[in-house]
């Protein structure tokens, strides 16, 4: 299956190689930055690369290429979920996936990618295994370490790997019980030039931060589970019982994680809650251009919107933006084309806008198409589907957590087109 | 905070060595291009001096210092930089005490071994010891090490290791042995006979940690030997929710293959419902006709693995959601594929590269069948700030999704799209237009005149895009669209784009007849331009000249001539070459053959129009969601996906335990008493009655599913019409066939409102309701602890869009139909529950170690009425009846019921199979319940094992057998505690000394005809009106005999058959109805058994009750 793995920063430099087979030479990755060449942008590199006698299969994430080399035949799917499993792990670690935090951390991230896979093939993905297995490096440890001479690699096999429930480590304890989940939801979105729908839906997750002791068994209820349209699970959560009864029945895994996904779709009406009224041109003389852009609150339930940002990817032709905010800042990188216009709060009673001009590259046509707006925002305590979580049971032990439920609706994706 | 700055201190040491060492290498040779470096190419003199302290730190007594230097080494590894110069000092740490050094040690080892095989071999003797480690995770990191030093010569010890981890008890280095084979046998490929003995061992592991793996040992070293599966297939299935997601994959790919060998096709009535053309062709035949509607039944272990893999398409894991998409899309009926699209469609919202595939996979999937992604178009439309990959792949399917009723949607998209910034992207739009515009005639026009706005557009790009597309478009219909092409020849001046311009001259010149005036004039200026022209202009012009010779002599011979000279001398080979064709062709001269005579019709011929098709259209042909797929040509160790074979291959291969032939024995023996067994397993005792139970009503399950089959067809259409409704409905799409079916049927009895008063019934204990429909009573034991598992999972079947309290409300008049209970003793607490994942808790995995085999194998074991042979088959129907053993009050507290299984008794062939439920009523554990060795009548009994204490409370279930040598003398035992003992007796009814069979029609006259005179009897009854449909005959039948039901022809004549147990007499019972009678006839040897059976089938057709 994985032959070997390149890691290669995205300026190129490659700086990580494992292997679990014999060793292929770094030099297929040759290959690689051909494609990675040819595509300018990196988002643009095509995930499955043909070499004459391997493939490449890679993923682009924080600003890192996990570059995989295959052999035969495999589902490309299973490569990919898997480098991207090695990529939350080392986040998981590391509290960040970087180049330097690989760099500081190489000897735990090779033990790491050594008990990931085995001869190419998965062996521990499961983060409560393998930090049995492999300590996350703290400051307090690597003290205690030095003096003790101990070790951070594990000496027994973690029970989870044995047991029907990988994801739980046996023997937890804490003093303070508690269980927090955060609803999320993000509202995708196309809107059309005059503030019509063409596509939206809204895709949520439950993250949990679940701290309690021994076994529990959790039950999560919501007032309305007819909403979701369609879910994924964690692997801890008995689909069965979801199929009957609507309920999330689970023993959880240890510390954070994902608890589910669902999914919103569009056939249902989707509450838009922000619009936008813009007027963006370019004049074919003078080569300049106006920009005007208000943002206004539209069904919010009541909350207010927050880090709204407008985010502008301009014609390659704008030279610069001179522009004026009466709210928030802007910033505009001739680099990149980026417009960002960072608002902050919106202040229903005083719409926030942005006015000013463009300058153009002279000579240069001008654009035929406006640039979309990508909007960012977010809203506390609302979940903007309508979906409350009713109750949370917890069976099985006898102490009483402290339970918590967090709501937050954001944008995703979304775009309005000008 | 003392050790972490001396540690960072340490390995910036290292680092400003090391970017020496990265300048030296600069400097040196290789230029610094981003990706030189090679790993051998970095023996410098700093690093020689570096490693030789890295030496004496690994030679040092200290721990702590060994340590350092080996991470030192790992990060010198990790670098790519070469290190094995070390090896020696490497190697002696070996066998260190220090789990963190030997495991970096173990890392060194595995990347070095290969280039230092003598070295290596000191470490052996080193892993040979640890491999008898107590520490099960010592002994697999040895193992996992010791198969990844790729040395041929420990090749045999490697064998060896093998082998003796594969007997292992500990799951894990089970799992590592299985790993290890596969790198055993890339090293060494002769070994393969005897590693595919060990993979043969390993399949039959029922650990859900070895699966995984084994199955990917067995993907590379034998993937052809699918007979290696045949006994594991049905455990692999029900294993499956529980393997690690990883493994999944695997298993659920390997599945799609060997299920593609082995079931004949679900699509055969599809087939004949979409094509008329195909009826058609079968009309003629009268033959092929009658085949091809016999209504096709689909294998149950065909059946029980789409069942099993579907909760997966909830998995988090997108790898496993497009295996099982990709098993539905290979395998499952055409109408339960839709319940994919969603997931799928979930799929987009993954990373970038996810999205990639599942898009391709999309893309191939919407070719053959628009409708699944239909209503999920708006997923699909294009973000600015997409991927272009990504951009073009939904492009792609939207084009694929466009009909006539959304092409305005689509078009009004696309046009958002012509104008994005993205040139690529809006060429490939216009392309995209182009193809709709040819799928879908009623918008061509429209298309062609937004494509024509679109050349006035500034970029290059699109008006060359448009002209070609435009091009295409117009050589299906030119006539009509003669200003087209004179509005292009007026563009033809602005536009640079070589193929552009190619493509409008071959048009004039195609259609010069259209504009008789533009024509010539457009040579003329070509002429002028020749010289300029790219290569790929040139030959148009040439071609150009010579219709228009060919056409319009008078004004266009000179140019012509004139043109033919500047090619004549071109530079390019090619365009000399054509144009010296040419003249040859249209010059008419001396030495021009017969050929110039028919140059008009050569270059005039009518062309066809070409057809813009998906890139995606023959994608197909490659597996789903596999690599190959992906890059649309075969990548090596791509394992073909075979066509479903003609006729089904041997189905009894899957049954498990064949004590002997299968026509004698009936089914499979089923172990039912093999406690010891379970704990090999994650599960308690408690479940092993679970799984009994289970087991019974699982068969009942699968052979109901057969028993009316008069009723699939119209159920799968019902099906379908609810794949169709995009709501929420998907559960009951999916649901099992048998499920679909009870369904119906519920309909059915609520309509006859018969089956209220049992319903209620069905509440109450094992035992005291005899009369109650025995259907009902599988929930009966849920009496005694939480139902909920069984009682909604049914309720969600029935009424899946009900509120949570409509449920209870709406699962009371059903459970007639009810299925299993499954976990009834399950305690909150308890993980059990996990296996709940299937949908149908027919084939919930493994409550304990026996059934999951079991269940499946029973399941196997129902033929399909096709077979022409009579073969035993399992119960069509098995009774929850209990019938009582001992009263508490008689037992002192210990009371015992027992219950016939209807199963093939694993004791003996010809043993009855009964199940006895102990409950202990008294206060005080009861100890040593066993059954005294002396049997007072002249039985065989086989014993249950006895039972070593009881629980007040606690009720415990064991199996047993009896050989009632077909008689229905009672069964007299002693049942005994530590301290009493009990006589009790068993009077078994005559139905229940029988095992269904199964048979053809025809057979079953043919048998029946020897059966006649003496030892038939028959008997006219008048039957009641609610019995006369034919499910109620069939109910009624075999709920008072275990029969087997014999697919009928005829309308009015219902037959059963079966065996009985000890010496395997045929009982054939047959039923026909005339209205208001019905003349019931029993054939067999055993004539008094005859008598008695009439007896009973006549009470239980003429009793109105159920």
């Amino acid at each position: 299956m994985i032959h070997s793995v390149f890691l290669i920063s995205n300026a190129g430099d490659l700086f990580l190689e494992k292997h679990w087979k014999s060793v292929i030479s770094r030099s297929i990755c040759d290959y690689f930055f051909e494609a990675r060449e040819k595509a300018v942008e990196p988002d643009n590199v095509p995930p499955v690369i043909r070499t004459p006698h391997h493939y490449l299969i890679n993923i682009y994430r924080e600003k890192i290429f996990f570059v995989s080399v295959i052999q035969t035949e495999v589902p490309p799917l299973f490569v990919i979920e898997f480098l991207h499993r090695v990529a939350e792990t080392f986040q998981d670690y590391f509290g960040e996936c970087s180049e330097t935090t690989i760099k500081d951390n190489v000897v735990i991230v090779y033990e790491l990618l050594e008990e990931m896979l085995d001869n190419g093939f998965p062996l521990a993905t499961e983060s409560n295994i393998l930090k049995e297995l492999i300590r996350p490096p703290t400051i307090l440890r690597s003290m205690v370490n030095t003096i003790t001479g101990s070790s951070n690699v594990g000496e027994t096999l973690p029970t989870g790997q044995l047991s029907t429930i990988p994801w739980r480590r046996a023997g937890v304890k804490y003093t303070n019980n508690e269980a927090y989940f955060d609803v999320v939801e993000e509202i995708d979105a196309i809107l059309d030039k005059s503030g019509t729908t063409v596509f939206a839906e809204i895709q949520g997750v439950i993250d949990a931060c679940v701290k309690l002791s021994g076994m529990p068994d959790l039950t999560l209820s919501f007032m309305n589970p007819r909403l979701l349209d369609d879910v994924s699970f964690h692997p801890c959560v008995r689909y069965k019982r979801w199929e009957s009864e609507r309920v999330i029945s689970f023993i959880p895994p240890d510390g954070n994680f994902q608890l589910m996904s669902y999914h919103i779709s569009a056939q249902n009406l989707v509450a838009i809650p922000v619009y936008v009224k813009q007027n963006i041109s370019f004049f074919e003389t003078g080569s300049s251009g106006r920009l005007d852009i208000t943002v206004g609150p539209k069904q919010t339930m009541g909350k207010t919107l927050e880090c709204l940002v407008v985010t502008v990817h301009m014609p390659k032709v704008v030279l610069s933006a001179n522009l004026s905010a009466t709210q928030g800042t802007y910033n505009y990188d001739p680099v990149t084309k980026i417009l960002v216009w960072d608002i902050g709060k919106l202040n229903p009673q005083k719409l926030p806008n942005l006015k000013g001009s463009l300058s153009l590259q002279s000579g240069a046509p001008k654009p035929e198409e406006n640039p979309s707006l990508n909007i960012d925002l977010k809203i506390q305590q609302l979940a903007i589907s309508g979906l409350k979580v009713n109750r949370l049971d917890v069976y099985g032990e006898k102490y009483k957590p402290f339970k918590g439920v967090k709501y937050v609706s954001k944008a995703g994706k979304f775009q309005v087109r000008t | 905070m003392l050790g972490m700055s001396a540690n960072s201190v340490s390995y910036n040491e290292q680092g400003s060595v090391e970017s020496g060492v990265d300048a030296a290498q600069e400097n040196s040779s290789i230029p610094a291009s981003i990706s030189s470096g090679g790993a051998a190419s970095s023996l410098f003199s700093a690093d020689y001096k570096k490693n030789e302290d890295l030496k004496e730190m690994l030679e040092s007594n200290k721990e702590s210092l060994k340590l350092e230097a080996m991470k030192r080494i790992v990060g010198l590894i990790a670098k790519g930089k070469n290190a094995s110069e070390l090896f020696p000092a490497v190697v002696k740490n070996v066998a260190s005490k220090n789990i963190e050094l030997k495991k970096l040690v173990y890392v060194y080892l595995v990347r070095y071994a290969e280039e230092q095989q003598d070295l290596a071999l000191l470490s052996i003797s080193t892993f040979q010891r640890a491999l008898k480690d107590p520490n099960q995770l010592i002994r697999a990191s040895a193992l996992r090490v010791l198969s990844s030093i790729r040395v041929p010569i420990i090749v045999p010890i490697m064998m060896l290791a093998i082998k003796e981890a594969a007997t292992d008890l500990s799951p894990y280095v089970r799992k590592t042995a299985a790993h290890a084979i596969q790198k055993l046998f890339s090293l060494d490929p002769d070994q393969k006979e005897h590693l595919i003995e060990v993979i043969e061992k390993l399949l039959k592991d029922k650990s859900t940690l070895v699966a995984g793996s084994v199955v990917m040992a067995f993907e590379e070293v034998c993937p052809d030997r699918i007979d290696l599966i045949h006994k594991n297939y049905r455990k692999l299935c029900n294993l499956l929710v529980d393997v690690e997601e990883w493994g999944q994959v695997v298993i659920i790919h390997m599945l799609t293959r060997y299920a593609r060998t082995q079931f004949v096709s679900p699509w055969r009535e599809d087939a004949v419902f979409d094509e008329n053309s195909e009826k058609a062709f079968y009309d003629s035949e009268e033959e092929r006709r009658v085949d091809q509607s016999k209504p096709y039944i689909m294998d149950p272990d065909h059946r029980l693995l789409l069942r099993n893999t579907k909760p997966l398409l909830q998995s988090r894991n997108t790898a496993v959601v497009m295996a099982v998409s990709q098993l539905y899309w290979h395998l499952s009926p055409k109408h339960e594929l839709s319940i994919i699209t969603k997931s799928l469609v979930r799929l987009l919202r993954s990373h970038r590269e996810v999205q990639y595939i599942v898009l391709q996979n999309i893309a191939t999937m919407s070719i053959q069948r628009k409708g699944m992604f239909e209503p999920f178009m708006k997923s699909f439309y294009v973000r600015s700030t997409d991927a272009t990959h990504i951009k073009t792949l939904k492009l792609e399917i939207l084009t694929n999704l466009a009909n006539e009723a959304n092409i305005s949607t689509i078009l009004r998209e696309f046009q958002t799209y012509v104008k994005s910034q993205d040139k690529a992207f809006a060429a490939a739009t216009i392309q995209a237009i182009g193809c709709c515009a040819t799928n879908i005639s009623e918008v061509t026009d429209t298309c062609l005149n937004g494509l024509v706005l679109l050349l006035s557009n500034r970029d290059e790009t699109v008006v060359a895009e448009s002209v070609v597309v435009i091009k295409k478009l117009l050589q299906t219909q030119p006539s009509q669209h003669s200003d087209i092409i004179k509005h292009m020849a007026k563009l033809f001046d602005n536009i640079t784009v070589p193929m552009a311009r190619a493509s409008i001259l071959w048009l004039m010149g195609e259609y010069c007849e259209h504009v008789p005036k533009i024509a010539p004039d457009v040579l003329r200026k070509m002429a002028k331009t020749f010289t300029d022209e790219e290569d790929i202009v040139k030959l148009q012009i040439v071609n150009l000249a010579a219709k228009l010779y060919l056409t319009n002599s008078k004004q266009t011979k000179l140019l012509t001539q004139y043109i033919l000279n500047l090619g004549k001398y071109d530079q390019n080979y090619d365009i000399r070459d054509r144009t010296r064709f040419i003249r040859q062709l249209i010059v008419p001269n001396e030495k021009s053959g017969a050929l110039s005579k028919y140059a008009r019709r050569i270059l005039m011929a009518p062309k066809p129009a070409p057809v813009l098709q998906s890139a995606f259209k023959d994608r197909d042909r490659f597996q789903l969601g596999t690599l190959s797929h992906t890059l649309n040509s075969q990548a090596s160790g791509y394992l073909e996906l075979s066509d479903w074979p003609a006729v089904a291959p041997d189905q009894s291969v899957r049954n498990v335990e064949v004590v002997e032939p299968v026509k004698e024995a009936g089914a499979p023996a089923l172990s039912k008493s093999k406690p010891a067994k379970s704990n090999e397993k994650f599960y308690s005792d408690s479940e092993e009655e679970e799984g009994e139970e289970e087991e019974g009503s699982n068969s009942e399950d699968s052979s109901s599913s057969s028993s009316e089959e008069s009723v699939r067809e119209s159920e799968s259409e019902e099906n379908s019409n609810d794949s169709n409704k995009s709501s929420s409905s998907q559960s009951e799409k999916s649901s099992s066939e048998s499920d679909s079916e009870k369904k119906k049927k519920t309909l059915k009895n609520k309509k006859l409102q018969q089956q209220k008063p049992d319903s209620k019934d069905r509440k109450q204990k094992n035992g005291n309701a005899v009369k109650v429909e025995s259907r009902s009573e599988s929930e009966s034991g849920s009496e005694s602890s939480s139902s909920e598992s069984s009682s909604e999972s049914r309720s969600e079947l029935d009424s899946d869009s009900d509120s949570g309290t409509d449920q209870k409300k709406n699962t009371k008049p059903k459970p007639v139909q009810s299925k299993p209970v499954i976990k009834v003793e399950k305690k909150e607490v308890s993980l059990l529950d996990l296996d709940d994942f299937s949908p149908a808790p027919v084939t919930t995995p493994k409550s304990s170690i026996l059934s999951p085999n079991l269940l499946s194998d029973l399941q196997g074991l129902l033929i399909s009425p096709t077979a022409s042979a009579l073969q035993a088959s399992s119960p069509v129907f098995v009774p929850e009846t209990s019938h009582e053993l001992l009263h508490r009050m008689t037992g002192k507290g210990l009371s015992a019921q027992y219950r016939f299984t209807r199963q093939p008794c694993i004791y003996g062939n010809s043993m009855v199979s009964l199940q006895l439920t102990l409950s202990n009523r008294t206060d005080q554990a009861l100890e040593n319940i066993h059954i005294s060795e002396k049997s007072s009548t002249g039985q065989n009994i086989h014993r249950f094992n006895a039972i070593e204490r009881l629980e007040p409370q606690a009720s415990v279930t064991v199996s047993m057998g009896v050989d009632f040598n077909d008689s229905t003398q009672t069964a007299n035992f002693q049942l005994c505690t530590k301290e009493d003992e009990f006589s009790v007796s068993i009077q078994p009814a005559v139905g229940e000394l029988l095992l269904p069979i199964t048979m053809s029609e025809a057979d079953f006259t043919k048998e029946q005809g020897k059966l006649v005179g003496m030892n038939e009897s028959s008997a006219t009854i008048t039957i009641t009106p609610e019995n006369v449909s034919s499910q109620s005959v069939n109910r009624k039948v075999v709920s008072v005999a275990n029969l087997g039901v014999i697919p009928s022809g005829q309308e009015n004549i219902y037959r059963f058959a079966g065996k009985t147990v000890s010496s395997g007499s045929l009982v054939l019972v047959s039923v026909a109805l005339k209205d208001p009678d019905a003349m019931i006839t029993i054939n067999t040897e055993k004539t008094v058994m005859g008598s008695m059976l009439l007896r009973q089938v006549k009470t239980a057709l003429t009793n109105s009750g159920p």
